[in-house]
């Protein structure tokens, strides 16, 4: 258990260090490599819930594609330095206050109802535990949520093709 | 320190099975370059290197000599952080990915414990490959960004395209195995094979076997991967003669040879994965009844050691005439050892090594056929045949697998 926490406790170390060095660096790049770390943590966290499969695809969905996407346009526009314009203290104070308050509330809200997920009978509690092996995983989408799952990638489709729809009409 | 050693035992293993991995993979990509400056050297009539050692056997050890010695230059103006990682993220992630794949089915057994002949066999095997191929895009990209120059620039760019490209015909083209062995683990993919029909062991082989021949996964996997690995058709991100090295070329010294180690690991994983997912990986291609072929090694050592040793007394050179036949020797002995009876755990024990090797070894010399034959593709035609033609088919392959599998399960 203690091995355990302490791998789980440099994750998240890890996680939001990349994330506040996301926000900070003045390079776009360097910013999306900050991002790539988040991913990466995160994978390692799923890992260590037990969910294999998630942790993978994580990697390979957001760690790979989609960040790859990022970093090859930052690349093809070459991008510079980010240019810093005079901080609005409107946007600054109010700004960091909201963003606690946002995490208070996320957090108490998680430490609440936090065992009911594992423990409890419901439907929350089933998804959690079996979102450990690959199996269960593809029998509960393809199965049980199915029309869910078509649903959603009905709309991915549609939004991939209004993409294609809007750049057609720009050139 | 017994009672620390005892207690950690499983762990100490996997680090001494670390060490050894990563000397084994090193050595072997050294003489990979050998390899293949031979077999294009002949393949063009020409000697190859043949100076540094008998046969230029020596030419890996020269060429790392030289790469440690050589002035490490770092262009003006470079983003250091991000310049310095690329290489190093290259090479790592290419390293980790040889530690899933699995080298023989049974483990060695020695002082109470299995020593198994793989470092990691996680149930999501396959996947993790991939994540770290996935990955793998990050070091050329990075490195070409970092470098300050317009070539290198344009090599990561073209780099970056090719592989998101390639990568989902990559994907796509292992779903029929997947389908057909029902697991992600590569150790139950390869145990999936061995019901071979009529009991000949070739015909159990996806590649050969039903419900669907996997004859255009294999052949989408294959072509996907070499683009993956930037290989010649594909080298486009370092077509010298248009970028003059590509992402690599503002990199010196030992950061270039780390570039350099990482192309030729992943190749060596790419020939792992072909094996594993298509061919039997490990499993013998002959009816499991024909129990001479496990002599096998032993008849292909006896000859190749003879030949050795006759050619080593003919060479030029004394140093020559007195390596070639030590090894040879060597050779000679190994292979006679294998065929004593009392020496037959052994030889069981090493079928499958054997077989999984030799199979290895094949798909690294198609890879340096391939160089050896073919042009580079037009950056248009590599995008065409990436996305018209490779991933349709590979699309079609994951159709007809999954109708064949759900056929034969109820007909």
């Amino acid at each position: 258990m203690t091995a355990e926490l302490l791998v789980f406790f440099l994750l998240a170390a890890l996680s939001v260090a990349g994330a506040v060095s996301l926000i900070f660096q003045k390079h776009p790049i360097h910013s999306a490599l900050s991002l790539i770390v988040v991913m990466v943590a995160l994978a390692g966290l799923y890992l260590l819930m037990g969910a294999e499969f998630v942790a993978a695809v994580q990697i390979i969905v957001y760690g790979g594609a989609i960040m790859v996407l990022f970093v090859f346009v930052i690349m093809l526009l070459n991008a510079g330095l980010e240019e810093h314009t005079s901080e609005s203290k409107l946007a600054g104070f109010p700004g960091i206050l909201l963003a606690l308050a946002l995490m208070g509330f996320v957090a108490t809200t998680l430490a609440r109802s936090a065992g009911s997920f594992v423990s409890s009978a419901t439907d929350g509690g089933k998804i959690v535990a079996n979102l450990s092996s690959t199996r269960q995983l593809s029998t509960m989408i393809f199965k049980d949520f199915v029309y869910p799952f078509e649903l959603t990638s009905f709309l991915i489709l549609i939004a991939i093709l209004g993409a294609i729809v809007l750049a057609q009409r720009e050139s | 320190m017994i009672d620390f050693l005892s207690a950690h035992a499983e762990l100490i293993i996997t680090l001494i099975k670390i060490a050894l991995l990563m000397f084994i993979v090193l050595t072997v990509n050294a003489y990979l370059t050998w390899f293949e400056r031979k077999v294009v050297a002949h393949m063009q009539s020409r000697w190859g290197p043949h100076r540094v050692g008998p046969h230029g056997l020596m030419q890996p050890l020269a060429d790392g000599l030289k790469f440690l010695f050589k002035e490490d230059a770092m262009p003006a103006g470079v983003d250091k952080f991000v310049y310095l990682l690329a290489p190093l993220l290259a090479l790592a992630l290419a390293l980790t990915s040889i530690g899933v794949i699995p080298f023989g089915p049974e483990p060695i057994r020695l002082l109470g414990h299995n020593i198994w002949l793989y470092i990691a066999n996680p149930s999501i095997g396959l996947l993790v490959l991939f994540a770290i191929t996935a990955l793998g895009v990050y070091g050329v990209a990075l490195a070409g960004w970092s470098s300050n120059s317009k070539y290198p620039l344009l090599g990561g760019l073209r780099s970056s395209a090719q592989m998101i490209s390639y990568e989902l015909s990559l994907t796509l083209s292992v779903v029929g195995v997947l389908l057909m062995a029902n697991s992600f683990n590569l150790t139950e993919i390869i145990n999936a094979q061995s019901h071979p029909a009529w009991g000949i062991g070739i015909l159990g082989w996806n590649i050969f076997s039903g419900p669907f021949p996997q004859i255009l996964g294999f052949f989408c996997f294959y072509i996907a991967a070499i683009a993956e690995t930037n290989r010649v058709p594909f080298d486009l991100p370092e077509a010298e003669s248009e970028l003059v090295a590509g992402f690599h070329t503002e990199y010196s010294s030992f950061k270039f040879a780390m570039f350099f180690i990482a192309e030729y690991t992943s190749m060596i994983t790419v020939s792992c994965l072909c094996t594993i997912l298509f061919f039997g990986g490990w499993l013998s291609p002959f009816p499991q009844s024909w129990t001479f072929t496990y002599y096998l090694p032993s008849l292909l050592l006896v000859p190749t050691a003879l030949w050795i040793i006759w050619d080593g007394i003919r060479y030029e050179t004394i140093w020559g005439k007195l390596v070639l036949p030590v090894i040879g020797g060597g050779l000679l002995l190994v292979g006679i050892a294998l065929a004593i009876p009392q020496l037959q755990f052994v030889n069981v024990f090493i079928q499958g090594p054997f077989w999984l090797l030799g199979k290895i070894l094949v798909f690294l010399f198609v890879y340096v056929w391939l160089r050896g034959t073919l042009p580079r593709f037009r950056y248009d035609q590599l995008m065409a045949f990436g996305w018209k033609l490779l991933l349709p088919v590979s699309i079609a392959n994951v159709v007809l697998t999954s109708f064949f599998v759900l056929w034969r399960s109820n007909p």
